[in-house]
């Protein structure tokens, strides 16, 4: 019985595992930055004066947030990037990174939009009627006084959604790149054997880049909420 | 948004009607002219030719593969989301006990489940059984194994065989779906419950109700009222997280789709359109439903009456409709997962 916690596999490998979860985080982090600018271009679509970009964000909003990520990121890979020869690099490996990148930070930004939306909600009326007043256009009562306390208003949120995507990277590498922590867990199960240990592993890995995330975020959100 | 006021713009005047007039032409004509290269695009990869598009007119293709793929996916959506509601409230309500002994351990094990992504776990029930389950079977557990694997496990598919446990593709997506799933449930349950206003148990107490009579009569008839549209949302994520079967080539209907017609058909764009046009239209009904719920408990009185957090626990419960942020959980530190 004792073989089945046997930790040695999961120590001898340790710089696998970490190379796994590297290749997360730079995945993770590259998407957070183009699901931030993707979302806030939606939103500001959403919310613009003007029907027609009003419509287009709220179908694409709603299309990619009923969609399974699965299907988005076949969509990607087996649609854009092997049917329709769509390509980011002539290299697989690169190529398929940028796919996942894609397909993530599109999926993500509807998330992202949404929540920033609730958060156009909670600024005040009297904000903006305010910023109009001293003759501030929309583009820039928008870029500096609604969208800077939206952001605030929604740490939280967009901290939830942020979380979900790092986890969401699974999918991606899964589909389109295969390199990440979970890809090299199937690997390390393939060669090794499967085997608990391995899987708590890269468990704890996971919990070590999602639970400090969470808490970072709430203290944020603490730390930025608007004072009113 | 209508022409009213709102927070970013006042009833437009005649220089602002104008104006957004025009920004109205230019992105209608911008709209049109992306549209236009990206059909243009198809078009000149052939995507348009009538043979790809001619097997979805045949009665054959639909029943001898969509709808075979769909009602797997709805199976295990449907199995997925059962369960994981029976373990969200078995769950949820542990972590409201009054001893530590329970909230303890029920807290951990959400936590957890919660922060792992669900393809971890799924690939944990698909590869970890058969390579463990023989050290087991000689092991003092042997017995326990095949028992519980004969019991629990044969609803599911899973079989066991000369101490060998197989699990099927299914059986390992309904797993990480209930465990994932449940675990945000059980969030959703606790801060249902916690979201009703103290003055209701305080006032079932006072009255000489017993702890499991003010849970059963009081707070759980309540709370269902205000989680509902988080729950409904949920079901959405299950739903959706139900595609992730493909990777471990259980065959849904993102597998159908996207393996098995393309292999017999040679359609691989125009077969990932039909089935992505059957996702969305299920996910949309379905968060159609979850809106509908919301806006309907948001106007009764009864429930609005002293629940702020009510309000906050849906909205949440809307923002993280997607594959996995976290959600109901009101405080800072629940929103970790």
């Amino acid at each position: 019985m004792n073989e089945l916690f046997n930790f040695t596999e999961v120590f001898d490998n340790l710089d696998k595992i970490l190379s796994g979860f590297w290749a997360t985080i730079r995945l993770a982090s590259v998407t957070a930055v183009l699901a931030l600018i993707i979302g806030t271009v939606l939103v500001s679509f959403r919310v613009s004066p003007t029907p027609v970009l009003r419509g287009v964000g709220t179908v694409v909003v709603n299309v990619l947030r009923n969609t399974p990520l699965t299907l988005v990121a076949l969509l990607c890979v087996s649609g854009l990037s092997d049917v329709l020869k769509v390509t980011f690099s002539d290299t697989p490996s690169v190529n398929g990174y940028w796919w996942a990148v894609t397909a993530l930070s599109v999926y993500t930004g509807a998330f992202v939009s949404e929540a920033l939306r609730s958060g156009v909600n909670t600024v005040p009326l009297g904000q903006a009627e305010a910023a109009r007043s001293i003759g501030l256009t929309f583009g820039q009562s928008l870029r500096m006084i609604i969208l800077p306390q939206a952001f605030r208003a929604v740490i939280g949120p967009l901290g939830s959604v942020l979380i979900a995507m790092i986890k969401n990277t699974t999918i991606v590498a899964a589909v389109a790149y295969g390199v990440d922590a979970v890809s090299e867990m199937k690997i390390m199960f393939f060669d090794l054997g499967a085997s608990l240990p391995i899987f708590i592993g890269f468990a704890i890995g996971y919990l070590i880049l999602t639970l400090p995330a969470g808490f970072f975020f709430g203290w944020l959100a603490k730390r930025m909420a608007v004072a009113r | 948004m209508s022409a009213e006021a709102s927070v970013l713009f006042d009833a437009p005047g005649p220089r602002a009607q104008r104006r957004n007039l025009i920004l109205t032409v230019i992105s209608a004509v911008v709209l049109v002219a992306v549209l236009a290269v990206m059909g243009w695009q198809l078009k000149s990869k052939g995507q348009f030719a009538a043979n790809l598009w001619e097997p979805f007119l045949k009665p054959e293709v639909w029943t001898g593969y969509i709808l075979k793929g769909l009602a797997n996916t709805l199976k295990a959506a449907l199995v997925g989301s059962v369960l994981a509601l029976a373990f969200g409230a078995v769950f949820g309500l542990a972590r409201l006990s009054d001893h530590a002994w329970l909230r303890v351990p029920a807290g951990a094990v959400v936590e957890f489940f919660r922060a792992m992504p669900l393809l971890i776990l799924i690939f944990l029930a698909f590869f970890v059984p058969p390579s463990i389950s023989p050290i087991i079977a000689d092991g003092p557990l042997g017995n326990f194994q095949r028992v519980m694997v004969e019991t629990l496990g044969a609803p599911f598919g899973v079989e066991i065989s000369r101490g060998v446990v197989t699990v099927p593709a299914f059986a390992a997506l309904v797993f990480g779906l209930v465990l994932y799933n449940g675990s945000v449930l059980a969030e959703v349950i606790r801060a249902g419950v916690q979201s009703i206003p103290r003055g209701q148990s305080e006032a079932a107490y006072s009255i000489g109700m017993r702890k499991n009579q003010v849970m059963r009569m009081i707070l759980l008839p309540q709370a269902v009222t205000v989680m509902m549209p988080a729950i409904v949302s949920q079901m959405v994520v299950l739903l959706k997280d139900t595609a992730l079967g493909f990777i471990i080539a259980f065959e849904d209907l993102t597998s159908y789709g996207f393996k098995i017609l393309p292999a017999n058909y040679f359609n691989l764009l125009p077969a990932a359109f039909v089935i992505s046009i059957i996702y969305i239209g299920l996910n949309m009904a379905l968060s159609g439903l979850a809106n509908k719920l919301e806006s309907r408990t948001r106007r009764s009185a009864k429930v609005a009456a002293g629940t702020p957090s009510a309000a906050g626990m849906t909205a949440t419960g809307r923002i993280t409709g997607d594959g996995g942020a976290v959600g109901a959980g009101g405080d800072g530190g629940a929103a970790g997962g």
